[in-house]
């Protein structure tokens, strides 16, 4: 080791440099900040507000309780705070999706070759990507949840502040896990268009095979043992507990938690893994 | 600390396993000096610089930094180097200081030293007025410059230069040498850089390596490469209808005379010393000399001497290819 080797340096120097330089092109410029916006409000409160479900379940038949098979359909009384939810799952899709894609213009505008040649561990550079894209992630999930709330969210009974937390944290779980694995995908590309196409291909049935805009039981077998398998439903269940649901299942929270941070270590120890062989090549 | 600062032995990078971009490549560079890598786009100049930053392994041979091995012990190299892209890799978005601190932090220098060496290199490179301002508001002398001074953040040892001046206007190119020269003297470093202009080899360069193909075709300075063609080019022409080729050639130094179109093509050493004994030997058998000309050979000639035609641009990668144009739109104010 040389006498020029600052031994002051952690191993985990510049992380939060490289964070901040994808965060501060965001919270920099409010425009581009409010166009990722749109997106989720338009979908929670066009598509939302449309699909007023509860409406096709008559009234007038004597035992037909409309508020209960809601209930005992969505786990909640009201298909907006339903769907809502699963703005903030997709929301988290498509930011950590840009995450993927940010590293390919690192590397066609140089400035992966830059940091590649200071002594930033290779780790820290894929890491501040995770890093960044999840911190972009929570600050959207609670925007989304104020302005859901605005728009008529019921919250559940057994809601307390506490929750917003745990919220937060199986939110963070899935973006280190969803970043991960597109920016695994996206490593090794020099142009934008095939992975544009990949992670179009994979977001999309992602979204939909989940529980996101629908209960997977009402599904078909098939569909079920898909959506079981994806992060997203586990996400999406959790967060529906934490917020809108009346009598939480304490045993299902546990479960999507663990299932949640488990995809996350694999999928984050991947990433790092293949990018650090790519990234020395 | 040995006198050879970078040493590469057969330094080989091969890509996909049948693309050589750089083919067992050998040379040294000593303490001080700027040494350049000539030769044009797609030639594998950029790969060599990428094997020594420590971006790329090698596929065979090795090279050393400052004794570290480029290999084995990337991050000492990485500590005591530092470049200067090809690209503007500036956050647009960022000011200049903003930057700078950001170079820093890759580097682990604690901002209160920062600060310090910013304000420093910032007026170095005459910044100092522009330095809270966003970058895509300086034009691309200026965007060159702070590349400059984001590469010196950490006081390297050895710089590398990757096409310091592409796409920069004439002017700017030859203010950005000032830079250069100034930025060496000031910090003693040792310089390495590639370029595909003949003239900025000629200008900056204490060495240079003619490299085409991936291969290294010859090694030396601007000076004695262009010494090596022979000498200078002297065109004359006389009044009288006869031939003095013989007579030309008696001339001490001179090495060739060749009759073309009526006027003698005359290669000879040392030019500005040998053209008026020419005149003179001339003059002596009544001959009248109606026109001169006196020319030195450039780099061209020499590049044209060993590879054997003009410089061209080779095939390169959709890759390369792209950079190379955002460089060239970003020095242009774009």
């Amino acid at each position: 080791m040389s006498e020029m080797n600052h031994n002051s340096k952690s191993k985990l120097h510049g992380i939060w440099a490289l964070t901040n330089r994808e965060l501060k092109k965001w919270y920099k410029e409010p425009v581009l900040f409010l166009l990722t916006m749109i997106q989720p409000i338009l979908w929670m409160g066009l598509l939302g507000k449309s699909m007023n479900i509860s409406a096709l379940i008559p009234t007038d038949i004597p035992g037909l309780n409309s508020k209960t098979i809601m209930e005992q359909t969505f786990g909640t009384s009201d298909y907006f705070s339903f769907m809502a939810v699963g703005m903030v799952g997709m929301t988290a899709l498509f930011t950590t999706m840009f995450s993927g894609m940010s590293i390919v213009w690192d590397r066609r505008l140089g400035f992966l070759n830059k940091v590649l040649s200071t002594p930033v561990s290779r780790a820290v550079i894929i890491f501040s990507k995770v890093l960044s894209a999840a911190l972009r992630s929570m600050f959207q999930t609670g925007i989304i949840i104020i302005i859901a709330v605005a728009f008529g969210l019921q919250l559940g009974t057994s809601f307390t502040l506490l929750n917003i937390l745990a919220v937060f944290a199986i939110m963070f779980l899935l973006c280190v896990g969803l970043s991960s694995l597109f920016i695994a995908l996206t490593i090794r590309s020099t142009r934008m268009e095939t992975p544009m196409a990949v992670m179009n291909l994979i977001n999309l049935p992602m979204m939909f095979a989940s529980n996101a805009f629908y209960p997977a039981k009402l599904m078909p077998d098939w569909l079920q043992t898909v959506v079981n398998v994806n992060p997203l439903s586990y996400t999406n269940d959790a967060v529906r507990q934490l917020l809108i649901v009346n009598t939480v299942d304490y045993a299902q929270l546990a479960l999507d938690f663990t299932y949640v941070g488990i995809f996350a270590a694999i999928v984050a120890t991947i990433g790092i893994v293949l990018s650090w062989r790519y990234l020395s090549r | 600390m040995s006198e050879e600062v970078i040493k590469a032995e057969g330094l080989t990078k091969v890509f996909n396993k049948h693309l050589t971009a750089v083919d067992h490549v050998n040379f040294s560079v000593k303490q001080g000096e700027i040494f350049g890598f000539l030769g044009p786009n797609g030639a594998g100049k950029t790969t060599t610089i990428n094997m020594l930053i420590t971006v790329l392994k090698p596929t065979e041979g090795k090279a050393s930094v400052l004794g570290f091995d480029i290999a084995k012990q990337d991050n000492d190299v990485r500590n005591v180097i530092g470049l200067v892209p090809q690209e503007y890799t500036a956050d647009e978005d960022l000011t200049g200081l903003e930057n700078v601190f950001l170079c820093s932090d890759l580097y682990g220098i604690p901002r209160k030293i920062a600060k310090e060496r910013a304000m420093d290199l910032l007026k170095l490179v005459e910044l100092t007025d522009f330095k809270d301002k966003k970058v895509q508001t300086y034009s691309g002398g200026m965007r060159r410059r702070l590349e400059l001074a984001c590469g010196l953040i950490n006081r390297p040892k050895v710089l590398f230069l990757d096409e310091p001046t592409l796409g920069l206007d004439v002017q700017t190119r030859t203010a950005s040498w000032d830079y250069i020269r100034k930025l060496k003297k000031e910090f003693g470093m040792t310089l390495f850089m590639t370029t595909h202009y003949l003239e900025e080899a000629d200008a900056l360069c204490d060495r240079v390596a003619i490299i085409d193909h991936g291969k290294i075709v010859v090694v030396g300075s601007p000076e004695e490469l262009k010494r090596n063609l022979g000498g200078d080019l002297i065109t004359l022409a006389i009044k009288e209808n006869e031939d003095v080729s013989g007579l030309i050639q008696k001339v001490e130094h001179v090495k060739e005379v060749r009759k073309e179109d009526g006027a003698y093509r005359i290669k000879a050493e040392l030019g500005e010393l040998t053209t008026p004994f020419i005149i003179e030997a001339l003059r002596k058998k009544g001959y009248t000399v109606t026109r001169l000309s006196l020319t030195e050979p450039t780099l061209n000639e020499v590049y044209l001497e060993y590879t054997g035609r003009s410089m061209r641009d080779a095939e390169e990668s959709r890759e390369a290819n792209f950079s190379r144009r955002i460089t060239m739109r970003r020095a242009r104010g774009g």
